[in-house]
């Protein structure tokens, strides 16, 4: 399975909204640590190590 | 107080004259006045006028106010004032652009083509300064007049005072040669953001206030050697802004807006030498160009809880007010008058009964809402409010130099698109299976190609009974109100575009369609009893 790197989300806006508002109240360090959760609950779902690794070179290098 | 002008007029176009109300024995009672003569107020009298009712306006300058202001008219606002017959010179004036840029510090992150869709008469947007697109209303308030129009423009009129009253409104007003009064049937606030009529009547405008400042220079290019595109900065590189938007306008003029932080020496920035200075730093020192015009601006997002208070009625950012990013301002009250007008007029006549109005509350604050809420994601992404959301605005704008999954998520602004009124008091049913989403109850019909002319021309103003390869009676008269049948089959436009916006996968399709464009209800066939109780409901009577 090759990283999708098409849009894939539905709606968008509406998705960034909630990414965003996810956050509110955080500290830094509190947002820090729950985008690490959140990568992780994201990385089991996609659960294919190739495509993870390929997403993680990805990130590193955009 | 003086009558003292606010502002610099652009066009003086309805200098002060005395009216015949000023030397009445009595006050004299008017069916429709509005306050206020920006674009809002000028389409509400022309969408009345021409309906054959008297409306007065009143305007406390003589004339247009200077600067470009709202600058982009997306394709629905085009086409309601092509129903009011002034969508040509517009468009003749207008800047068309497709190709976008987005930049975030000296790197350019995308470009965009928007690649309209074919098949509409008008283009998802024209570039105008706000000037033209008044002047242009206000030469067909002319042209109607003339042709018998009850339509008239009163300027230097400053309303000063106003009791409201069961079934209508008494104003006292302050001119040039001293004070009058009149009394208004109903009486329409389109007296922009800081509508002193609301201040008035004490009604609340409530929301977000934003803490930024933008400086506009609209700038006049002494070459040509920049092109006809949209240039978005995210935290550039020239420092001259925290992000920048550059915007063609008509007449060699460049929009150039700076985002410059919430707390700015007004006076201070205003200064030619500090407009230049980030002028150039973006521009790169050696382009030539002129000032026409600076302002700055700050916004907040808020509307009335009620745009309706019996016969007071608001609209455009009298009723609600958002953040720039999007064009939503003025393209959304043009779409209040749309809603408003037909409404008005039908109680007026006695078609239809007072609660009608309460709908365009319904609706239009329903419109509202949705403005707001896409004009402050807009905002949120541009200026990011936490460390979390500039973390993720700036990672987007990383990913989106090289993935397309990112680019749909870079948000400088989601054009003004209509709303569709669905699930509201005066939508109807969907019984036509397989139809089209874009084309369900609620929806503004999309424009089409029809022979050799457009869908759009053909409806409005009244209700129609729009068939598609279907069979219907060429009026349905109901309580009083007739919808006449407009008759096209899908081989009327060879492109496909006519069946694909209104078939879909059906074979025939009859829509009953409002005087504003708006879908009530569609069916696969006639049902005779069916379309009388859409009629119904669509002039608030069920």
């Amino acid at each position: 399975m090759a990283l999708n790197t098409q849009p894939n989300i539905a709606d968008p806006d509406e998705f960034y909204a909630e990414l965003i508002r996810a956050h509110d109240g955080l500290s830094d360090a509190e947002s820090a640590a729950f985008n690490a959760r959140l990568v992780l609950l994201l990385a089991n779902h996609v659960g294919d190590r190739a495509t993870l690794t390929e997403a993680l070179a990805a990130a590193r290098k955009p | 107080m003086p009558l003292d002008d606010r502002y610099q007029l652009a066009f003086r176009l309805y200098p002060y004259e005395r009216s015949a109300d000023q030397d009445a024995a009595a006050p004299v009672r008017h069916p429709v006045v509005v306050m206020g003569g920006g674009p809002i107020g000028i389409a509400t009298a022309l969408d009345l006028g021409l309906q054959g009712i008297p409306v007065t306006v009143l305007d406390d300058h003589e004339g247009i106010g200077m600067g470009s202001r709202a600058i982009c008219f997306a394709k629905r606002c085009l086409e309601i004032a092509d129903r009011y017959g002034c969508a040509q010179p517009m468009l003749d004036k207008g800047v068309v652009w497709n190709l976008g840029k987005v930049f975030h510090e000296d790197r350019k992150v995308y470009e965009f083509n928007l690649l309209p869709e074919e098949g509409h008469r008008f283009p998802a947007f024209i570039n105008l300064q706000q000037p033209y697109f008044e002047k242009f209303m206000v030469e067909r308030v002319r042209a109607a007049q003339a042709e018998g129009a009850p339509i008239e423009i009163r300027g230097k009129n400053r309303v000063e005072r106003i009791e409201t009253k069961a079934d209508h409104t008494i104003l006292h007003i302050d001119t040039p040669e001293g004070p009058y009064t009149i009394h208004a049937d109903w009486l329409i606030g389109a007296d922009g953001a800081s509508s002193p009529l609301r201040g008035m009547m004490g009604l609340d405008f409530e929301g977000r206030v934003f803490q930024d400042s933008f400086l506009i220079a609209d700038i006049r290019m002494l070459s040509d050697s920049f092109p006809t595109e949209r240039w978005f900065w995210f935290e550039p590189s020239h420092g001259a802004g925290a992000s920048t938007l550059l915007h063609k306008q008509p007449d060699d003029v460049w929009r150039v807006d700076f985002q410059i932080g919430w707390d700015v020496d007004r006076a201070e920035e205003l200064k030619e030498e500090n407009v230049r200075r980030r002028l150039d730093a973006m521009l790169g020192g050696d382009v030539a160009y002129e000032i026409v015009w600076s302002s700055i601006y700050t916004f907040q997002c808020r509307r009335m809880k009620q745009f309706r208070h019996g016969r007071v009625i608001f609209a455009g950012d009298a009723a609600h007010q958002v953040s720039p990013f999007g064009a939503r301002g003025a393209n959304s009250g043009m779409q209040d008058v749309d809603n408003l007008g037909w409404k008005l007029g039908m109680v007026i006549r006695g078609e239809a009964p007072d609660r009608l109005l309460d709908s365009y509350h319904e609706e239009r604050a329903f419109g509202a809402d949705e403005n707001i809420l896409n004009s402050t994601r807009a905002t949120d992404f541009i200026t990011p409010k936490s460390t979390a959301s500039h973390m993720f605005r700036n990672a987007v704008l990383d990913l989106a130099e090289h993935h397309a999954f990112a680019r749909p998520l870079v948000n400088s602004g989601r054009l003004s698109v209509p709303c569709t009124y669905d699930g509201l008091s005066l939508t109807g049913a969907d019984a036509l299976p397989g139809g089209p989403a874009r084309t369900r109850p609620g929806s503004p019909c999309p424009d089409a190609p029809v022979g050799n002319g457009y869908l759009l021309n053909a409806l409005g103003g009244g209700f129609t009974i729009l068939t598609l390869d279907a069979e219907a009676p060429e009026t349905l008269t109901e309580d009083g109100v007739t919808a006449r049948r407009h008759a096209l089959s899908a081989r009327d436009d060879a492109s496909g575009a006519l069946a694909e916006r209104y078939l879909g996968s059906a074979d025939r399709a009859v829509y009953l369609v409002r005087p504003d464009q708006h879908v009530v209800a569609r069916w696969d066939r006639y049902d005779e009893t069916a379309l009388r109780a859409a009629l119904r409901r669509a002039c608030g009577k069920e």
